[in-house]
């Protein structure tokens, strides 16, 4: 806790932020290309030829989707019990990045789902949990646009991914629950072939390196949006 | 009204509100002894509803602390709305249900065990007792809200401008009300416009430079 | 208990007297069912099978759209303020609210089900199960739907909102709800169903108090 509260001061927090962006920013880029020459490289999957690479893509998003939310609700805890300054700015930053990931886990799940099922859209367990996923994110974006002031919007925006992250795992297990006795066909049947989890990780790393500069960068905008703000309501009052 | 006596003190130390990224006072003080009425005064927009309602427990103090027999507030809150009767500008009013039923429910909540029609009767709503609260004018439904007051055990009262609307008549009935009230200990802070004949009452100007 | 108890009686004496919805919320119920056969049409066989789950997703619409009767009205009244000053945790508070919420719609609606899916040509067999079921789900629904109706009561015309917090959070009740009315269709045992159900009610049950009185307290500020 001792490392939070130091960087509570979102004036300390600017002057880090801006020493350590462009390196996050340089290394993202790095193992990105990294990553998709690797995934490019690695060799065809039998059954499913060259649609199964987008599973590089469909992965990591997904994973960053639930662990970026994961990150949002601890953010939200942080800032309800403790009432900490930076954590709802990083909860709200979150968001959006959050969203934009399972977004594209989305949009690559039917981009593949085509190929391998002849349509877009098939109810599968993992692409039927992300897309409620993604409603709780707008919902938890939505709140945010709903309340003028940031210090009561950030406590509802809390209630919200707080009540979310209790329930994603029922949900998701639901889904789950619900999908087996349907069973429609699901995107990946259990095949693991080792050479394509040096690719996949290194691409996991560079998405989730990719999370952490936009966070940094958003956060920055945040801050200096809200001191914008208090700029405005000062020299209204004057 | 009620023949509990109360002796306790209520004050507050350097009391500051801010509301919407706004500072609305700042390092406010004030003290109410057994049997003390607190009026405060000020123009539109000076706080005296946020002062009552920090003083209720529905917002935090951006600073300072108020105190209770000098024990913290804060401390434990649930005690404090428990002591506590609360007039706000709404008035609370179920159209659906008749002008008994409608106090009945808050004496029953609040665990006085004062009938509907004697709180009625203080205020003189007590011949409209069985009609429906569509009904009545908003001086009327300003009374019945007030009416609760009647029936309350609670030693401090929290009045926002509890006269408006009210023609003289109902006026006195208050203020006798508040009297009473303060002949058993209780206290007051009440928010007003208007100069309340009570006696011995203490001014807190806000905003007043 | 005392308190819990007026406070619950209030309520359902509200949603019940003239103005209060509760009759709305039950014509609502009975009336988007109705649109099903004449959306689908009138084939028989497809009713029977989609008939459970269309049941469900128009008890959770009845339910939402009333949700915000729960605060609404004693918010903009100044009754939940009162409400809040009386000796009894706001936590405690919001469950009686959602049981008298229960009570007007939940209840009624489980009670209506029966008569609906045998218009749907839903098995009369499954019937039991169709309403113990949603005896179990439909106080999940009042009770995730008072965080959401906690959270907009400040809110204008926040009743969309509503709906956008609430619905994905609804997402188990529906399908446990559902597949255990299939189950017993199937001539299986509707069983592990109803007690997955039982557990997210009980999940509700935990969390809701805690959350959706931290909303309220928020929107008394």
């Amino acid at each position: 806790m001792a490392n939070l509260h130091w960087l509570a001061n979102p004036g300390r927090f600017l002057r880090i932020a801006a020493v350590v962006l462009p390196w996050l920013a340089a290394a993202t880029a790095v193992l990105l290309a990294v990553g998709l020459w690797l995934a490019l490289r690695a060799p065809q999957d039998a059954t499913q030829g060259a649609p199964a690479k987008i599973m590089y893509m469909h992965v990591p998003s997904a994973i960053l989707s639930m662990t970026i939310f994961g990150a949002m609700a601890f953010a939200s805890a942080i800032a309800l019990i403790w009432r900490h300054p930076l954590a709802d700015i990083a909860a709200k930053a979150s968001a959006a990045i959050g969203a934009g990931f399972t977004a594209s886990c989305l949009i690559t799940g039917s981009l593949w789902g085509r190929p391998s099922w002849g349509t877009f859209w098939v109810w599968d367990a993992r692409l039927t949990s992300e897309l409620i996923l993604f409603f709780i994110y707008l919902g938890y974006i939505a709140i945010w646009q709903a309340i003028e002031d940031p210090q009561r919007a950030s406590r509802a925006a809390a209630i919200v991914a707080l009540a979310g992250s209790v329930n994603l795992p029922i949900i998701h297990y639901s889904v789950v629950w619900w999908n087996t006795l349907h069973q429609p066909p699901g995107l990946m049947q259990g095949r693991t072939d080792p050479s394509m989890a040096v690719p996949l990780l290194t691409l996991m790393g560079a998405f989730f390196l990719f999370y952490v500069t936009l966070l940094l960068w958003r956060m920055e905008r945040e801050i200096v949006g809200r001191k914008i703000r208090q700029f405005r309501l000062l020299r209204a009052q004057a | 009204m009620t023949a509990a006596t109360f002796a306790a003190t209520f004050e507050a130390r350097g009391l500051t509100c801010i509301r919407g990224e706004r500072v609305v006072f700042e390092n406010l003080a004030f003290s109410v002894a057994p049997g003390g009425a607190l009026l405060l005064r000020g123009a539109n927009g000076t706080g005296k509803s946020s002062l009552l309602r920090i003083c209720a427990g529905f917002l935090q103090p951006a600073g300072g602390e108020l105190r209770w027999n000098a024990a913290p507030v804060a401390g434990d809150l649930d005690a404090h709305r428990a002591r506590l009767a609360y007039v706000g500008h709404l008035d609370a009013v179920k159209p659906a249900f008749t002008v008994a039923e409608n106090v009945a429910f808050w004496l029953k909540l609040s665990g006085a065990g004062t009938r509907a029609e004697t709180a009625l009767s203080a205020l003189g709503l007590g011949h409209l007792a069985s009609l429906p609260a569509a009904y009545l004018s908003a001086g009327q439904r300003r009374r019945l809200n007030l009416a609760r007051l009647a029936g309350s055990a609670a030693p401090l009262w929290l009045l926002d401008e509890p006269t408006s609307s009210l023609d003289d008549a109902s006026s006195h009935a208050l203020l006798t009300l508040i009297e009473a009230h303060r002949a058993g200990g209780g206290m007051a802070v009440i928010a007003t416009h208007q100069d309340l004949a009570l006696t011995k009452a203490e001014t807190l100007r806000i905003g007043a430079q | 208990m005392n308190v819990f108890g007026a406070i619950v009686a209030r309520d359902t004496r509200l949603a019940l007297r003239q103005g209060g919805g509760s009759y709305w919320t039950l014509l609502f119920f009975v009336l988007t069912v109705t649109m099903f056969p004449l959306g689908v049409g009138p084939d028989l066989a497809l009713l029977s099978r989609i008939g459970a789950g269309v049941l469900w997703v128009t008890a959770l619409l009845a339910a939402m759209l009333s949700l915000d009767r729960m605060f609404q009205a004693d918010f903009e009244d100044g009754s939940l303020e009162l409400l809040s000053l009386a000796p009894l945790p706001l936590e405690l508070t919001v469950l009686a609210k959602a049981a008298a919420h229960w009570l007007t719609t939940g209840l009624p609606v489980t009670v209506l089900a029966p008569l609906l899916a045998l218009m749907l040509a839903v098995d009369p067999a499954a019937f039991p199960v169709l309403m113990l079921a949603m005896l179990i789900g439909t106080p999940i629904l009042s009770l995730i739907g008072s965080i959401g109706a906690a959270l907009t009561v400040g809110i204008r015309r926040g009743g969309v909102l509503l709906s956008l917090l609430v619905m994905p959070l609804y997402v188990p009740a529906l399908i446990f709800g559902v597949l255990a009315v299939q189950a017993a269709l199937d001539g299986l045992t509707p069983r592990p169903h109803l007690l997955l159900l039982g557990a997210d009610f009980l999940v509700a049950l935990a969390i809701t108090p805690w959350l959706a009185a931290a909303a309220l307290r928020l929107n008394l500020e």
